[in-house]
C-alpha cells in the first residue's frame, strides 16, 4: 500500500512540473496584459492599433499608433516568406524523398546548424555584408531596408519550415507510395500527386511556424531593417518592425510611464499575432492528421 | 513540370501499334526529362541553404580570424570598448547559458517524463502539449519583456545573472522538453516491459532503466539547449546583459556583459562604429564557434548513439 502511494505521490509531482510550461504561458500573457493595458488609459485601441504616427517620445503631444509597426512585421514576413516556402519545402523533399543516406547525413546537420546560428550574428552579417553590397548593386540609398532583413529572416526560417516538412512526408506511409509507382507513375508523379498532397497538412504547419518565427524575431529586424516607423512603401525603403520598436525603445522608456506601457502593448500584439500562428498550426496538424493510409 | 496523370504506362497486352509504342517512348523520355529538371531544382534548393551557412559563416571566419589573438580571448575591454578583448563576456555568455540549462533541465526532463511515460491521450495531455508548442512560438523580445516585468521589477531581482537564467531557463524549456522526448521514444518498450515483469514499479523502471538509458539523447538536448541560450540576446537586453561593466561577476545579483549583447553594442551604438569592426567580427566568429561547437558535438554524439542503437 504504502509503495502504491508513493507512486502516486511521484506520477502527481511530474504532472505538476509538466503543468509549468503552461503556468509560464500564462504568467507571459498575465505580465503583458498587466503592464500592456495601462496604454489604453491615455490612448483609445483604435487609436493605437490603427493609428498612422509612432512618436512616443514626442514632449508635447506623443502619437502612439502601431499601425506602422504592424505593417512592417506584415512586410517583412510575407517578403521572407516568399522566398522562405519555397526553399524550406524544397529542401525537405529532397531530404525526405531524393537524398541518398549519406547525403542526408550531411545535409541535414547543415539545416540544423543554419538553425543554431544565432540571430544577432545574422544581424550582423546583414548590416556589415548585405548592406554594402545590396546598395552597390541595386544603387540604392540605404542597404539597411526592407528587402535586406526579409533576406536575412528568410534563412532563419528555412530551417524550422524544412524541418517540419521533412518530418510530414517522411511519415506519408510507404504503401501509398508504392502503389502509385506499382501503377507506372514516375518517382516525380507520385511525389506531386501522391506524397506532396497526402503531407499538405504537414507542410502547411510548417509554413505558419516559419511565418511565426519571422514575426517575432528581433535582432535581425533591429539591426537591418532601417528603424524608419514609417508605412513600409518601398521594398527598399527603411521599416520598424514590432519587435525592433521594442527591443530598441525599451531601455530608454521611463519604468512605467506611457512609452512604457504602449510597448508592452505593442508585445502584447505581438504576442496575440504569434499565440494564434501557433494555436492555428496545431489545429492544422490535429484536424488533417494523416492517421493511416486509408484517409486520404 | 504539370505531368498528366493519363500518361502512365500502357496495360501490358493492350492494343498498341508499333506506332503508338515509339510515342510512348518519347512520352517516357519526356516524364525522365521533367523529373530531372524538378530533382535538380531541389538539389539546387539544398545547395543554396547550404551555400548560405558556408557564406556567413565564411565571411565571419575570413574577418574575425585577424582579430583572436591570447589576448583578445583573455584580457577585459579597454579605452571605452575600442581596444582590448572579450574575457568578461565569454565568462558572462558561458555563466548565463550554462545558468539556464540548469534551470530548464530539471523542469523540462520531468516533463518530458510525465508526457511520455504517465500522461494517456486525452484533453488534459493535448493542452499541456499546446502550452509547450506555444512557449516555443513566443517571440524572444517578449520572454525579455516578461523577464522584466516579473523577475527584475516584480521579484525584485534587478538586471542579473539570476533574473537572466530564469529568463532564458524558460526560453529554452521547450527545446529540453522536445529532445528528451525524442530520448525516451528512443528506448525499447521490451526494457520497460522487462523491469515490469521483474515486479518493478513504474517509478523504480523510470529512475533504473528508462532514464540511464535516455541519458546521452538527454545530454544531446542539453547542449543544444545551452548553445540556443548563448546566442541569445533579446531575452537578455533587460534582464541580465549589460553595456559594459568594469568589474567581473561575483554574486548570483551582478549584471554581466554577453558576447551576443556585446556585438549588437559595438555594431550598432558604439562609440567608434568603423574603429571597432574588428572588435565586433572577432567577437561574432568567438559566438558562433562557441556555439556551432556545441552543436557540431551533438550531433555527432547523436549520430553515434543512432548508429548503436543500430538504427
Amino acid at each position: 500500500m504504502q509503495r502504491r502511494t508513493k507512486e502516486t505521490l511521484i506520477k502527481q509531482a511530474f504532472l505538476a512540473t509538466a503543468a509549468t510550461s503552461l503556468a509560464v504561458l500564462a504568467l507571459i500573457m498575465i505580465f503583458l496584459f498587466m503592464e500592456g493595458l495601462p496604454t489604453f488609459g491615455f490612448v483609445s485601441v483604435q487609436d493605437f492599433l490603427f493609428g498612422m504616427d509612432w512618436y512616443p517620445t514626442d514632449e508635447a503631444r506623443p502619437d502612439y499608433g502601431i499601425l506602422p509597426l504592424f505593417a512592417a512585421s506584415g512586410a517583412v514576413t510575407l517578403l521572407s516568406s516568399l522566398l522562405a516556402i519555397p526553399l524550406g519545402v524544397m529542401s525537405a523533399v529532397y531530404l525526405a524523398e531524393i537524398a541518398s543516406p549519406k547525403v542526408r547525413a550531411v545535409a541535414k546537420p547543415v539545416v540544423e546548424m543554419l538553425a543554431s546560428l544565432p540571430s544577432v550574428v545574422i544581424g550582423f552579417f546583414g548590416m556589415v555584408v548585405l548592406a554594402p553590397f545590396l546598395q552597390e548593386f541595386f544603387d540604392i540609398a540605404i542597404g539597411l531596408n526592407l528587402f535586406n532583413a526579409s533576406l536575412m529572416l528568410a534563412f532563419m526560417s528555412v530551417p524550422t519550415i524544412a524541418s517540419v516538412s521533412e518530418d510530414a512526408i517522411y511519415a506519408v506511409p510507404r504503401e501509398l507510395k508504392e502503389a502509385s509507382l506499382a501503377l507506372g507513375a514516375t518517382h516525380l508523379e507520385t511525389l506531386l500527386r501522391v506524397t506532396l498532397p497526402a503531407a499538405l497538412s504537414g507542410i502547411g504547419t510548417a509554413v505558419i511556424l516559419g511565418m511565426s518565427r519571422a514575426i517575432g524575431e528581433t535582432m535581425v529586424v533591429l539591426m537591418v531593417a532601417g528603424g524608419a516607423a514609417i508605412m513600409p512603401d518601398s521594398i527598399f525603403g527603411p521599416v520598424r518592425p514590432m519587435p525592433a520598436s521594442i527591443a530598441a525603445e525599451m531601455a530608454e522608456a521611463p519604468f512605467r510611464g506611457h512609452h512604457y506601457h504602449a510597448l508592452f502593448a505593442t508585445a502584447m500584439v505581438l504576442f496575440l499575432v504569434t499565440l494564434f500562428f501557433n494555436i492555428m498550426a496545431d489545429y492544422i496538424s490535429h484536424k488533417h492528421r494523416q492517421t493511416g493510409s486509408a484517409s486520404l | 513540370m504539370t505531368v498528366q496523370a493519363t500518361t502512365i504506362a500502357p496495360m501490358p497486352g493492350s492494343t498498341a501499334a508499333s506506332g503508338s509504342l515509339s510515342r510512348t517512348s518519347g512520352r517516357d523520355l519526356r516524364r525522365k526529362t521533367s523529373q530531372w529538371v524538378a530533382f535538380m531544382l531541389l538539389r539546387g534548393a539544398i545547395l543554396l541553404v547550404a551555400a548560405a551557412l558556408a557564406i556567413i559563416v565564411g565571411f565571419l571566419v575570413k574577418n574575425g580570424i585577424s582579430a583572436i589573438s591570447w589576448n583578445f580571448l583573455f584580457d577585459v575591454p579597454r579605452n571605452y570598448m575600442t581596444e582590448g578583448g572579450v574575457w568578461p563576456c565569454i565568462v558572462g555568455t558561458l555563466l548565463l547559458s550554462l545558468g539556464a540549462m540548469a534551470v530548464a533541465l530539471p523542469l523540462g526532463v520531468a516533463s518530458a517524463i510525465y508526457l511520455h511515460e504517465y500522461a494517456k491521450p486525452g484533453t488534459f495531455m493535448r493542452i499541456i502539449r499546446l502550452g509547450v508548442n506555444n512557449l516555443a512560438g513566443v517571440p524572444s523580445v517578449v520572454f525579455g519583456l516578461f523577464g522584466l516585468g516579473l523577475f527584475v521589477t516584480a521579484m525584485g531581482l534587478g538586471v542579473s545573472l539570476i533574473a537572466g537564467w530564469l529568463t532564458l531557463g524558460v526560453l529554452c524549456l521547450p527545446v529540453v522538453i522536445g529532445t528528451t522526448e525524442e530520448a525516451l521514444r528512443s528506448v525499447p518498450n521490451t526494457y520497460r516491459e522487462a523491469s515490469l515483469a521483474l515486479g518493478g514499479t513504474k517509478w523504480q523502471t523510470i529512475w533504473r532503466v528508462v532514464l540511464p538509458s535516455a541519458l546521452p539523447g538527454i545530454l544531446t538536448g542539453s547542449i543544444l539547449g545551452i548553445s540556443r541560450a548563448a546566442g541569445e540576446t533579446a531575452a537578455i537586453m533587460f534582464t541580465a546583459a549589460v553595456f559594459y561593466t568594469p568589474k567581473m561577476p561575483n554574486s548570483i545579483f551582478s549584471d554581466v556583459m554577453a558576447l551576443p549583447y556585446h556585438i549588437y553594442v559595438l555594431a550598432t551604438a558604439g562609440t567608434e562604429i568603423e574603429k571597432t569592426r574588428p572588435i565586433q567580427f572577432g567577437t561574432a566568429l568567438v559566438l558562433i564557434a562557441l556555439v556551432l561547437g556545441m552543436n557540431i558535438f551533438a550531433i555527432g554524439l547523436r549520430a553515434w548513439l543512432q548508429k548503436r542503437h543500430g538504427k
